[in-house]
């Protein structure tokens, strides 16, 4: 609908790194034995990714698979698709135990850009980011500052940032103060 | 601050990922427990000086619970395991007899 | 007078003047200053007044250890009390000012109590201000609160920024002095990931200033290269201006980084707390020096013999012009030899070991200084500045040999090495008797995760004495932390460094040895608190043996340098007047932080508008605009009413119940917890975590649950409305979503694990809206879609489809008991919802509705509300709500705990409507009281108020409570004493007040 918006609507920040909420994203959660060879294939078909191994994602482009628990996705998609996606995953996994909703706009999405995106995440999370801990097809649940958010790096100098749609503000600011020049740490 | 390792997704999980759950293993009593039972599994938490078993949650990560076997004496964690069972796996027990001979806990050594 | 030498000082730059202010006066220092070398600089030796007794304090020491030097920095927002002038370093436009004294530093009244303080020994207060009781709040009170505290507090906010930094490393070096530097090399040469903090803003520590050479060049050469060196490999972090905190459990060690705290104020942030996560910890923190204890070891111009070092070699500074030795070792020599070549005058070291020094003290002689051995200072002489000494034996009772004209005295009572940061996880020390001290006792170390030590130290924290050998300590104890982490040594062998033979050092804790009470009453141990030697004698008299309890009944070492210089000068009196070994008296417990860390590091971002998440609906930004007034409800804002221009919040109210039930009125319900539950066992789960059937409840059908914990008390409520077969919607309290959620996952993986069941909490996937009122259909029917007639969709169903073009789930529902909807549309699309809502609602006078209003409505039908009704004590049957709890279900968590006795105890107070005789609104949280009174004199309670408005509709106060045999009285008229003394009687009624056979929600 064309009435939809984002909880920032494409608010950001140019700091010494780059901060900006992504605009509307669909995101799928299934809950199910992610060890079954139906779920294998119905997340194959639909979403056109592997079932991610634990706490790794699997990303082509928008779309993807991220490893919440032992029995939790996170499929990634564009946001106009997202209910038909539900719709398809749902019949694809029709018979099987499983759980397939959509929650594309209980989260907000931000993107950090710039060559210090991994120190900007390390001043609000307690995780290694250091480049030989965290890398490429990582996705990390944590907090950030005070609140939930999972993320995973794009390429070497972007992350992109999960968290739920009410916090998003609070996320943008927390963000924005971590970010703000003067504030390098050099220590990564 | 404890680091513990979440068994489900292997994360060594610093304590604000983690809300502390009391003790595990508790066997749950309910309608047609005498009085007794009931008040103990309400209220009985055992305070044990050295190894003691506990349920975390990974709270802020995969949001699964896990135990912690651990000593409350020196911290040292002897292992952690899935909840999903009603006794200590056995390489749990034998990590324990390792560092702490003789160990008990409630029907537990 | 101290005064700034005209050439030396090592760390200054004397091409760059720097203006400061203290006390309102200008003063000018150079770059490369301390707070503390500037003002001896500019002869301001008097810094500050002692706590107690506010006699004259001058600066002691150079570094963090200084008792005394404390000032008030800063101003407005910028304002910290309590920051010691060896550690500050000085910026152009640094305003100090020092403390504790009224009305000026040179002239203060508290002085009396110095002249009184034969009568205020150790546990005065405690033994003073006990009678009379009244005496407390008009007398003792106000004095002890003027005279307590040091610095000021801050008035304005924190104009600063804080934060912190995670960080991951094999190794943590801390201190940069030469054995840390070591060790850092020979961990990074090892490949470890190695982070190295130094706390002040050079690397070397003392080795410079005690004229080392390392590898046959100057100390300050192989210091260079060694950093340059660490700077090159990728694997070390290297950090000045970063204080080694803490350590605590499995690793954890807090690093403290002062980002700003050297410049004017800017916009960066002042303090980055480093929240270390490692594997191994090195502590090569150094040692401190101890003063010794001879009366009037506290006027302004008693200097530790190092630190007077410090200042010369440093900063160009001289404490004074004539300066007399004292101690009980060699190092002090080496002051001695320092003051010589600075052109000063050393009229006489005062050596109290008998036979005196080594090599050091010959080299004195040589330059023709005078050395008297065996002797000790039986008094300092002077007020608020040193005027000289009277020389005594040591073995003697202090009669006088001579007197020496002096403006300084320099005094070494031997070294303590830091411990601190071995002892915060439980390192264990043992006393050296050969150098009087604690060290680390290796084979007892802090343990981590594992069951393994995680910290060792290095260096002369480890209690070497020579650079030689804390170069070869520190290789020594770096390897073993390597193999210990599974990595090699590269080298075994350490830089090549002077060894010094030095003669033993003495252990002399008072001076002299037979000291009789008057001069023994004033050797200060703790400067800052003003406890002395007599005080420890006179608690150990008294039979405070403990280590501890003597240190809380004196205060010794209680102040906020916590007795970096006073602790074993204390123990070792205490030891002696207990005649006991140091060893059995023991340490007091080591407690992070090492040195005063600031509140704003350890709150980090977590200030002004990120100072806690807030939880936004999609609908926030719309009542922003439209004049919320708002209210926190857990995490979330939400309305509390919308004001009109220059309406009050009470008409606000007011306004809004009267429009619901009038027309048509909007309530953002987006908060409310939404959680969906599915698989083949979801029907007997939810049986289990609610009281009443849902098992039972048909698709398309709403039902009112309440969720109760195993104790048996409520915890949720709210509608539960069925998907499909085998999917149910579960809706909980706003602020309820992730505690119920969790709660849900709880009980499925913990105990029922073998149900198929799963859960998701998507609460905050759609905005929800509730129209409410008569007019809420029209509303609905003019927006067009789904039909919403009463045969289409009834009381307590739900649908799916659309309405005005956008996806809806609506549900027929009611918590104001007028005909109401709540719809759920996606968040992004909330706000055009909304929207569509308010336009299309004008031709109905459509009203948005906030939380009070909703609590009104509620409460004139009688619908209770968790956290109002509920308090964590009360269960359904408390409520009336007995027609919830299924009689039909063998179980359900707290079903057991509702049958324990004192849950069918038929006294239990019972919810009632209440109504005031005078149609007052009776004031929330009162109790109703009975007849008699309790054991303690006051007056039966029978019964208290849970919930209280003014309604508008019934325009009279309305209420429900908990009261005694409440249902069986109704009719009955109770009283409720106020807080200003005045009652109100009210009526015990039914607690539904409007529309009783609820006709309006049922059209």
């Amino acid at each position: 609908m064309s009435n939809a918006v984002s909880a920032l609507q494409g608010v950001s920040h140019a700091g010494y790194i780059d901060v900006e909420e992504m605009g509307l994203r669909g995101m799928v959660t299934l809950r199910g034995d992610l060890t079954s060879a139906n779920v294998k294939i119905a997340v194959k078909t639909v979403f056109g990714v592997s079932v991610p191994d634990v706490t790794k994602c699997a990303l082509q482009g928008e779309t993807g698979a991220a490893w919440m628990s032992p029995d939790e996705l996170l499929l990634l998609c564009p946001h106009e698709r997202a209910e038909e996606l539900v719709a398809s995953l749902s019949e694809a996994l029709a018979g099987e135990h499983a759980l397939v909703v959509n929650v594309s706009d209980a989260r907000a999405v931000f993107q950090l850009r710039g060559a210090a995106v991994r120190e900007v995440i390390a001043k609000l999370a307690p995780v290694d980011m250091s480049p030989n801990a965290f890398l490429l097809g990582h996705f990390r649940r944590s907090r950030i500052a005070q609140t939930p958010a999972a993320f995973f790096l794009r390429d070497e100098t972007t992350i992109e940032l999960i968290c739920f749609r009410s916090v998003a503000g609070y996320m943008f600011d927390v963000l924005k103060r971590a970010s703000s020049r003067g504030s390098e740490v050099n220590a990564l | 601050m404890l680091i513990l390792q979440c068994p489900y997704c292997g994360i060594n999980a610093d304590e604000t990922e983690l809300a502390a759950g009391g003790q595990a293993h508790i066997k749950r009593e309910t309608v047609g427990s005498d009085d007794n039972a009931f008040e103990d599994y309400l209220f009985r938490r055992v305070n044990p000086k050295g190894v003691h078993f506990e349920r975390w949650r990974h709270a802020n990560g995969c949001g699964k619970w896990f135990h912690a076997a651990r000593c409350t004496m020196t911290l040292e964690v002897f292992g952690t395991y899935k909840a999903q069972t009603f006794e200590p796996p056995q390489n749990i027990k034998d990590a324990i007899s390792a560092k702490r001979p003789g160990w008990k806990w409630g029907d537990f050594s | 007078m101290s005064s700034r030498l005209s050439s030396g000082g090592r760390l200054l730059d004397r091409s760059t003047s720097v203006a400061f202010e203290f006390n309102g006066r200008k003063l000018k220092g150079y770059a490369g200053d301390t707070l503390a070398s500037a003002l001896l600089g500019n002869d301001q030796m008097l810094v500050g007044r002692s706590f107690k007794y506010h006699r004259p304090r001058g600066i002691v020491a150079a570094g963090p250890e200084e008792p005394n030097a404390l000032m008030n920095l800063g101003k407005g927002g910028h304002f910290e009390p309590n920051a010691r002038a060896t550690t500050t370093e000085i910026f152009p436009g640094l305003t100090a000012q020092s403390q504790n004294h009224w009305p000026s530093l040179e002239m203060d009244v508290g002085v009396l109590n110095n002249y009184a303080s034969r009568f205020m020994p150790a546990g005065f207060y405690y033994k003073t201000f006990i009678h009379p009781r009244a005496a407390w709040k008009h007398l003792f009170e106000p004095f002890i609160r003027k005279a307590a505290g040091l610095g000021k507090a801050p008035k304005d906010r924190d104009a600063d920024t804080y934060e912190h930094f995670y960080s991951f490393v094999d190794v943590l070096v801390v201190g940069g002095g030469i054995a840390g530097l070591q060790a850092a090399k020979n961990a990074g040469e090892a490949g470890l990931k190695v982070l190295l903090l130094e706390q002040t803003p050079h690397w070397g520590g003392r080795a410079p200033v005690d004229g080392a050479i390392i590898d046959g060049q100057p100390a300050e050469i192989w210091i260079s290269s060694t950093v340059q060196a660490l700077e090159n490999m990728p694997n070390v972090t290297l950090r000045t201006r970063t204080m080694g905190a803490g350590v605590y459990d499995h690793g954890y060690a807090l690093g403290y980084e002062r980002l700003t705290d050297h410049l004017a104020p800017s916009t960066a942030p002042r303090h980055r707390l480093w929240r270390i996560r490692t594997k191994q910890i090195i502590t090569a923190t150094g040692a401190l020096e101890r003063p010794l204890s001879f009366a009037g070891n506290d006027i302004p111009g008693v200097m530790l013999a190092a630190s007077v070092r410090d200042y010369i070699v440093n900063h160009g500074v001289s404490a004074g012009d004539r300066t007399v030795i004292v101690t009980n070792n060699d190092d002090a020599y080496r002051t001695a030899l320092v003051l010589k070549d600075a052109g000063l005058d050393v009229p006489m070291v005062i050596d109290a070991r008998p036979d005196g020094g080594g090599p050091l003290m010959d080299a004195c002689k040589e330059k023709g200084i005078r050395v008297e051995t065996g002797k000790a200072i039986a008094k300092v002489k002077g007020g608020k500045r040193v005027q000289g000494i009277v020389l005594c034996s040591q073995a003697g009772a202090g009669g006088m040999l001579e007197e020496v004209a002096c403006d300084a005295v320099a005094m070494s009572g031997g070294w303590s090495p830091v411990v601190h940061l071995w002892s915060h996880c439980g390192g264990k020390l043992n006393w050296d008797d050969k150098t009087a001290c604690f060290r680390p006792d290796h084979t007892r170390p802090p343990l981590g995760a594992t069951g393994e030590g995680f910290v060792t130290v290095a260096g002369s924290a480890d209690g070497e004495q020579s650079s030689g050998d804390c170069l070869s300590n520190a290789v020594m104890r770096t390897n073993d932390v390597i193999e210990a982490l599974g990595a090699s040594p590269q080298s075994t062998t350490a830089p090549q460094a002077d060894t010094e033979p030095m003669a033993a050092m003495a252990a002399v804790w008072k001076m002299p040895q037979g000291a009789g009470y008057e001069l023994r009453s004033k050797m200060w141990l703790d400067y800052q608190n003003d406890v002395k030697v007599s005080d420890v004698q006179l608690a150990a008299q008294e039979g405070f043996e403990s280590v501890e309890h003597t240190k809380r009944y004196t205060t010794l070492g209680m102040a906020t340098d916590q007795g970096k210089l006073s602790n074993i000068n204390g123990l070792a009196i205490l030891a002696d007047s207990l005649n006991a070994d140091i060893p059995q008296v023991g340490t007091t417990t080591f407690r992070p932080p090492y040195h005063p860390i600031s509140l704003g590091a350890i709150a980090g971002e977590a200030s002004r508008e990120i100072f806690q998440p807030i939880d936004k609906t999609p609908l926030h930004e719309w009542g922003e605009a439209n004049g919320a007034y708002w209210e926190p409800v857990g995490h979330w804002r939400r309305a509390y009413c919308y004001q009109k221009p220059g309406e009050s919040i009470e008409d606000a109210v007011n306004r809004e119940v009267k429009a619901v039930r009038d027309s048509l009125g909007l309530l953002d319900a987006s908060t409310l917890g939404k959680i969906i539950v599915k698989g083949p066992d979801a029907g007997k789960f939810l049986d289990m975590m609610y009281t009443n059937l849902m098992s039972t409840l048909k698709p398309g059908k709403c039902r009112y649950g309440l969720m109760c914990t195993e104790n048996g008390f409520l915890t949720d409520d709210g509608v539960v409305a069925r998907i499909d077969d085998d999917t149910w919607l579960c809706h909980t309290t706003t602020g309820g979503a992730s505690r119920i959620h969790g709660h849900m996952e709880e009980w499925l993986q913990t105990e029922w694990w073998d149900w198929k069941v799963y859960t998701a909490n998507v609460t905050e996937q759609f905005a929800q809206v509730a129209v409410v009122g008569p007019n809420a259909r029209k509303v609905l029917e003019k927006l067009g879609g789904m039909d919403v007639s009463k045969d289409a969709l009834g009381f307590m169903e739900w649908k799916e489809g659309k309405i005005g073009g956008f996806d809806a789930r609506v549900f027929r529902i009611s918590f104001s008991g007028e005909l109401s909807y709540e719809i759920a549309v996606p968040a992004s699309q909330g706000r055009a919802f909304w929207d569509a809502l308010w336009d299309a609602g004008q031709e109905f006078n459509v009203t948005p509705y906030g939380t009070e209003c909703l609590h009104v409505l509620r409460a004139e039908k009688g619908f209770i509300m968790i956290g109002d009704e509920t308090d964590g004590t009360v269960i359904p049957q408390d409520l009336g709500l007995n027609w919830a709890l299924s009689k039909k279900k063998e179980d359900y968590l707290g079903k057991r705990a509702q049958q324990r006795d004192h849950m069918t105890d038929p006294n239990r107070w019972k919810l009632v409507g209440l109504e005031s005789i005078d149609g007052s609104v009776i004031p929330d949280g009162a109790y109703a009281v009975g007849t008699g009174l309790n054991e303690n004199g006051q007056r039966n309670t029978e019964g208290r108020i849970t919930s209280t408005y003014y309604s508008a509709n019934l325009n009279k106060g309305i209420a429900m409570g908990l009261i005694l045999n409440g249902p069986d009285r109704m009719g009955d008229v109770i009283t409720f004493p106020k807080i200003d003394g005045s009652e109100v009687k009210a009526k015990i009624v039914d607690p539904v007040f409007y529309d009783k056979d609820g006709e309006k929600q049922n059209v």
